[in-house]
């Protein structure tokens, strides 16, 4: 399953270590941020529960950029 | 500028503005005698954690997350180490406030500047409107979220207003504004009956329009959700970067502590004084120039500003790695039916008649009024005038010969040569290219009328672009006849021709062209109709006139929205403009990295120069970016 999440971010570089820390996040397939859109398209593992995921997700992007939004 | 900063920035802005005021006042206050230099330095820890207090908090967080190689931390390192340097040894802790007054400009400005960029071509794209006029079944109009609007629907669309959702016009007339969609400028008129595509704007007047879509299926909605996409879709360039950037950081780090003890403890035993202080001084500037934003920004900016600024003039680029394929691009090959020619069948001669070509025209029309081939409408559409169907009897088809009907009491014959050899009537030979239609009156023959397809304007000045542009193999691929492929081809001066070709034959053709070892690519260029195979096979699929058609909207990966062949040489010049400002933003950014680096290691740059030079060099690479998003 994909789903698209709006973002807060300000520089670039942040966006790309959000990518990597939601790609790391258990239940997450893949993750593609679009910094230019501010948009965060997550794939979901099979049978993964967004809801359950989502906040790991923010816990996990919030470790490597401490004031990033996820709108979920 | 102040007006589109957020909350965030505006406190940076505070910030900023308060520890420069205190940093300039502790400049001319002469303290430095004052309890052994403890209360300068005191004093300029104000500034300094006025400025700086969020980059120590975020630093302390990321060794807590062992996450410690972020600009934050080597901020942090880089400005205490040099105040603890001003203490022990220079008294001066300017320049520690310096690195993080400058260092939060730079971050003010980009995220500025970005932020600015980001929503201009963010704007260019807004194609979509977020309401709808729903027309209720009591004549009342409600305003309504357009996602809520169903198929079949009615809606209204006032002067000015954009279209929400792909329909038909059922009442009023209007001239259309299309340039959002399809860069052309020339206003369309619709009328009751014609299919309206979202994101044209009504210029004139009111229109009822059927809807034929939901919203999300709509035209506007699936251009925008294409070019947002497209950024996903990574070029080369932009993974290069990604992956310059996570090596760049730890090798510039490790760099600095080379530098900062390394080179001293080789100096002491060499027997040379070890100046520690002063190589970690020049360790410290390497941290700072240790951030890859600039590089990190600049690229995708600037293929988003590319993808921008082409679906602007009606050429939407499906990922950055399409725009960047293209420029690279020395072979195109085209599709001639639809894409190099209208694709519509017109009488283009009239030979051998022995009567007057309008009534020539009339005859063969009124023969065929009861036909629906693609040849009877050409015929009915070049005469121009209704038919009257009291004036016409006895209709009989003779299946891939043509037609014999009883028109004004005379018996008519309109077809090909066998129709003429059944009906034992003796005809001319035509040299000219295209479907001959003889015609017969009474048994007497009146002479034929020549039907071929039409080449679209702008085709040869297309075809010239592209040469001129470098691109020297130009390939026509059809299924059309030799003959006219011939002719055609000659028209558009292409040589290199494949005719008769089954659709499974054009793949071939094709691989066997793509069948070479070089670094450029080839483009296909077709309608969208049958050839979708081809358009997937190619290293680029460029579909033409796609508005409406979801297939080739699915294959391709450029799509232009109006037929015009002169958009693909435009495309081609775009994708090279914004290739070269990706080129020279990368070498422009790690040139000016290279040189602080050795200006800082040979001790010539000092820290805030290399600031300096660092965050100019993300404001010139930004504003360079913006430049692809503009046309040539």
């Amino acid at each position: 399953m994909k789903k698209t999440y709006g973002i807060e971010v300000d520089c670039a570089n942040c966006a790309a270590k959000m990518e990597d820390a939601c790609r790391k996040t258990e239940g997450v397939q893949n993750c593609v941020v679009n910094f230019m859109t501010l948009k965060m398209t997550v794939t979901f593992q099979e049978g993964a529960d967004p809801g359950e995921v989502m906040p790991r997700v923010l816990r996990a992007c919030r470790k490597v950029e401490s004031d990033c939004e996820i709108r979920f | 500028m102040l007006r589109d900063m957020n909350r965030r920035q505006k406190l940076v802005l505070i910030r900023i503005l308060l520890a420069g005021a205190e940093w300039i006042l502790l400049f001319f206050l002469p303290l430095e005698d004052i309890w052994n230099g403890w209360l300068e330095f005191g004093l300029y820890l104000i500034p300094f954690l006025t400025i700086g207090y969020d980059i120590l908090i975020k630093a302390g967080r990321g060794i807590r997350n062992r996450q410690p190689f972020d600009e934050n931390f080597l901020m942090a390192f880089a400005s205490l180490g040099a105040l603890v340097l001003g203490r022990v040894r220079t008294g001066d802790y300017a320049e520690a406030v310096a690195v993080m007054l400058f260092y939060q400009i730079g971050e003010l400005f980009q995220s500025c500047a970005v932020g600015k960029s980001r929503k201009s071509i963010a704007q260019l794209m807004d194609i979509r409107p977020d309401s709808a006029n729903r027309v209720l079944s009591d004549g009342h109009v409600e305003k309504v979220d357009p996602d809520e609007v169903e198929v079949g629907s009615l809606i209204r669309v006032g002067p000015g207003e954009k279209i929400p959702i792909d329909g038909i016009v059922r009442e009023g007339h209007t001239s259309l504004d299309t340039s959002a969609l399809t860069g052309e400028s020339v206003p369309r008129s619709v009328h009751p009956g014609d299919e309206v595509i979202s994101g044209c704007i009504s210029q004139t007047g009111l229109i009822l329009v059927e809807t034929t879509r939901v919203f999300g299926e709509s035209t506007a909605s699936r251009v925008l959700e294409m070019v947002e996409n497209a950024s996903s879709l990574k070029s080369r360039s932009e993974a290069f970067i990604t992956r310059f950037a996570r090596v760049y950081t730890p090798v510039v780090c490790s760099l600095a502590v080379l530098l900062g003890l390394a080179v001293p403890l080789i100096r002491l035993l060499l027997g040379l004084p070890g100046d520690f202080l002063d190589w970690i001084t020049r360790a410290l500037t390497f941290l700072v120039i240790s951030c890859p934003c600039a590089l990190v920004i600049s690229v995708p900016l600037t293929f988003f500003a590319g993808i921008g600024g082409a679906s602007r003039s009606g050429i939407l680029v499906k990922g950055s790695n399409y725009l960047e394929a293209l420029s690279r691009a020395d072979t195109v090959v085209f599709d001639k039916t639809g894409t190099m020619t209208r694709g519509v069948f017109e009488v283009t001669e009239v030979h051998h008649a022995t009567m007057d070509r309008e009534q020539l025209l009339e005859y063969a029309a009124l023969c065929e009024s009861a036909s629906t081939h693609p040849i009877a409408l050409s015929l009915q559409r070049a005469w121009g005038g209704t038919v009257d169907p009291g004036r016409v009897r006895d209709v009989e088809e003779f299946s891939g010969q043509g037609v014999c009907a009883r028109v004004d009491g005379h018996l008519m014959a309109v077809g090909n040569e066998k129709l003429m050899q059944r009906l034992s009537i003796p005809c001319s030979i035509c040299s000219g290219v295209g479907t001959v239609v003889h015609l017969a009156m009474d048994g007497q023959y009146l002479g034929h009328l020549l039907i071929s397809d039409t080449i679209r304007d702008g085709a040869p000045q297309a075809m010239e672009s592209l040469k001129a542009m470098g691109v020297h193999r130009l390939v026509m691929l059809t299924g059309d006849q030799e003959k006219t492929a011939r002719h055609v081809a000659g028209l558009l001066g292409i040589s290199d021709v494949h005719a008769e070709l089954l659709p499974d034959e054009k793949v071939r053709v094709l691989e066997t062209l793509l069948e070479r070892k070089t670094r450029h690519t080839l483009v296909f260029a077709g309608d969208g109709i049958n050839d979708a195979p081809v358009l997937s096979r190619a290293d680029i699929g460029i579909a033409m006139g796609a508005l409406g058609s979801d297939a080739a909207i699915e294959a391709a990966d450029i799509v232009l929205m109006d037929d015009d062949p002169r958009k693909i040489p435009m495309a081609l010049s775009l994708a090279r403009k914004c290739m070269r400002i990706v080129r020279e933003n990368i070498f422009f950014a790690l040139g000016v990295k290279a040189l602080c680096l050795i200006l800082g290691a040979l001790g010539i740059a000092g820290m805030w120069i290399a600031i300096f030079a660092d965050v100019g060099v993300m404001v010139l690479a930004v504003m360079n970016a913006i430049r692809a998003m503009h046309g040539k």
